[in-house]
């Protein structure tokens, strides 16, 4: 739940820095940093760890752009490259030099959150709860703070860089800040759901959140209680079904994401839909009224104003007419005299109306 | 005469290409002037260098006779309309209030007074109504004019504006028109990267014909001449002689007898079209 939080957290600038594939290669590119780290200290819960990572992972950024500042190749062939190079050489170092720890490569891709409450932080010979606990509660916190205090500077800077630039607010530093924040919050939750989950808790989210609001500020909230409940219905479904915390994670922000993708007030699919059809009978009422305007009062009304005649006319057919004249007599726009439609006053507005719109 | 902006030899190069070559410009104080020339003649990368975006190979950048960081905050900066993402999710009044934060400096947060002014600017670009607008709901024009507002907001004393009426309706260029008349009556500067060189002597007091390296740079009726004109567009402007006109230098008149700049029909030719990298 904590790892979710913290990862929706930047995930939301990638998401709307159109980056959201950078969350994958820094997820994968720092495993060497975590690696080296670990030959260097020994000790798989050491900040140096964490350092080595945050350090990959900015090299990682600054790889890619130098390869897509040549305009050889695009950014996201770049970030094709330069991640499987670093993981893979983490994965080599794996296999070649700690094949008999704790590293292992499952661990690295799915992650064991399973375990992570048995590896206890002993402080002074105390238990005092899990250690990845505290390890990400710790990113969290590093994350909330950087982004209240920078809120202003960092909305600017992915709105507009340039004009981050000529105000002098350093949009370069804050975005390879940001970087090492994502690889930081990588890291973190590496321990927990692996490097390949890492990117669904950092996408996902935001992107659901993206879909149910228009500020930022509430988006970035939004997505870390969407990453937190997630989180949550994840680890009892896998609970239920014995199956993989992280995977079952991951599959939960889908979930999510596809039932807000569908239901969202007003970006979700089924509004879109709705609007879609309302646009639709409106269009066609005001054509129908446009239409008796145009002939009101002439002698040819008797044979233009008839109901059976929108069909030829028109060009109508008989089912969309009947139905576009019901949701005009219903909305007191047209009234019916035998066979003949006549305008209400309101229809001879409404129609007025939209001739001028025009 | 004071200079609002002096630039010395600068020269700009992606890689071995220079973009802008050697380029030698004074922009007096309190004029309009207009930037021209066709696409990929570097107009947007001399704006860019002079507001530090882009580093220069060569050369000297002076704002009011100073460097620009130290100038930073009498320099206001209107990028082009696509170069951000509209669907970023704030809404207009935030957009605006993005020109203070240069002001506010770190840390600190916008707050009433920010709003207030933001909203003032907001009115002078009679889009006062919209200021709880998503910007994604702006119509081409609307998002020109809250760009244009954030630009007021800084407040500064010259402005650099990247095609402000590329793309909007007539009525939001008298409107933006209108607006940088004022800005000039209140003794500022503005440099405008320009694409219709109908409107030019119409609008603008003074005029650059850049085209990698500067052609003409002056008053309009002095360098805003048929020749400068080929000079600057090669021999793709077969349309110059409509300008004769109202280039009011002796001598380099073309095809006599064409309307003036607002004749009507037989012009279309004059506007240059696209944007292009600039």
């Amino acid at each position: 739940m904590v790892v979710a939080a913290a990862c929706a957290l930047p995930g939301v600038f990638l998401v709307l820095r159109k980056m959201s594939m950078m969350s994958d290669a820094i997820s994968h590119a720092i495993l060497p940093g975590i690696v080296i780290g670990f030959f260097a200290t020994g000790d798989l819960g050491s900040p140096i760890l964490i350092a080595g990572a945050a350090l990959t992972g900015v090299l990682t950024v600054a790889l890619v752009e130098m390869i897509s500042s040549t305009r050889l190749i695009k950014e996201d062939a770049a970030i094709g490259i330069v991640f499987p190079a670093l993981f893979s050489i983490g994965v080599i170092l794996i296999a070649r030099y700690a094949g008999d720890v704790h590293l292992d490569v499952d661990a690295v891709l799915l992650g064991e959150l399973a375990f992570a409450p048995f590896d206890r932080f002993i402080v002074a010979g105390h238990d005092i709860g899990p250690r990845s606990l505290y390890l990400m509660s710790g990113v969290l916190v590093v994350n909330v703070l950087f982004i209240v205090i920078f809120f202003k500077e960092l909305k600017v800077a992915t709105f507009d860089a340039g004009l981050a630039a000529a105000l002098g607010l350093m949009p370069a530093l804050l975005h390879y800040l940001l970087m090492a924040l994502v690889s930081v919050t990588a890291v973190g939750a590496f321990d927990a759901v692996g490097s390949i989950l890492v990117v669904a808790l950092m996408v996902g989210p935001p992107s659901a959140a993206y879909l149910l609001t228009d500020r930022l500020s509430v988006m970035l909230a939004l997505s870390a209680v969407i990453g937190a409940v997630s989180a949550v219905l994840g680890y009892w479904f896998a609970h239920l079904l014995d199956a993989s915390i992280g995977g079952a994670m991951a599959t939960m922000v889908g979930v999510a994401f596809f039932f807000t993708w569908l239901l969202a007030p007003e970006k979700g699919y089924v509004a879109r839909q709705r609007r879609r059809r309302r646009q639709r009978w409106t269009f066609a009422t005001k054509m129908l009224t446009v239409h008796l305007l145009s002939h009101e009062g002439l002698p040819e009304a008797a044979e233009e104003c008839r109901e059976d005649h929108l069909t030829d006319h028109l060009r109508w057919e008989p089912a969309f007419a009947s139905q576009a004249v019901r949701v005009a007599l219903a909305g007191g726009l047209v009234s019916r005299r035998g066979p003949l439609l006549e305008l209400t006053d309101a229809g001879r507005k409404h129609a007025s109306r939209a001739v001028v719109e025009i | 005469m004071n200079h609002a902006v002096e630039v010395r030899d600068l020269t700009v190069a992606y890689r071995e290409r220079p973009v802008l070559w050697d380029i030698d410009l004074n922009v007096p104080e309190g004029v309009l002037m207009a930037i021209v020339g066709p696409n990929g003649a570097g107009k947007t990368t001399l704006i860019k260098a002079v507001l530090g975006l882009v580093k220069p190979a060569a050369g000297e950048i002076l704002i009011y006779g100073r460097s620009f960081e130290s100038q930073q905050r009498r320099v206001g900066y209107v990028p082009q309309r696509g170069s951000v993402d509209w669907d970023f999710p704030t809404n207009v009044l935030d957009v605006v209030t993005m020109g203070l934060y240069g002001r506010l400096g770190w840390f600190r947060r916008p707050g009433r007074n920010e709003r207030a002014s933001a909203l003032q600017a907001l009115e002078k670009v009679g889009m006062a109504d919209f200021a709880d607008r998503q910007i994604s709901q702006l119509s081409g024009g609307q998002q020109q004019r809250v760009f244009l507002a954030r630009a007021l907001v800084q407040d500064a004393d010259v402005y650099f504006m990247d095609e402000p009426f590329q793309g909007v309706d007539a009525t939001t260029e008298r409107a933006i028109i209108a607006l940088l008349r004022e800005l000039r009556s209140a003794g500022k500067t503005v440099v405008v990267v320009h694409h219709d060189l109908q409107t030019v002597p119409e609008y603008f007091d003074e005029v650059l014909l850049l085209n990698v390296r500067r052609l003409a740079s002056g008053q309009v009726d002095e360098v805003f001449t048929e020749e400068n004109l080929r000079k600057t567009y090669g021999g793709r402007v077969g349309f110059v002689g409509a300008l004769a006109g109202t280039a009011g230098s002796a001598g380099t008149v073309g095809a006599a007898g064409r309307a003036g700049p607002k004749g009507p029909g037989g012009l279309s030719g004059l506007t240059t079209k696209g944007t292009g990298p600039g």
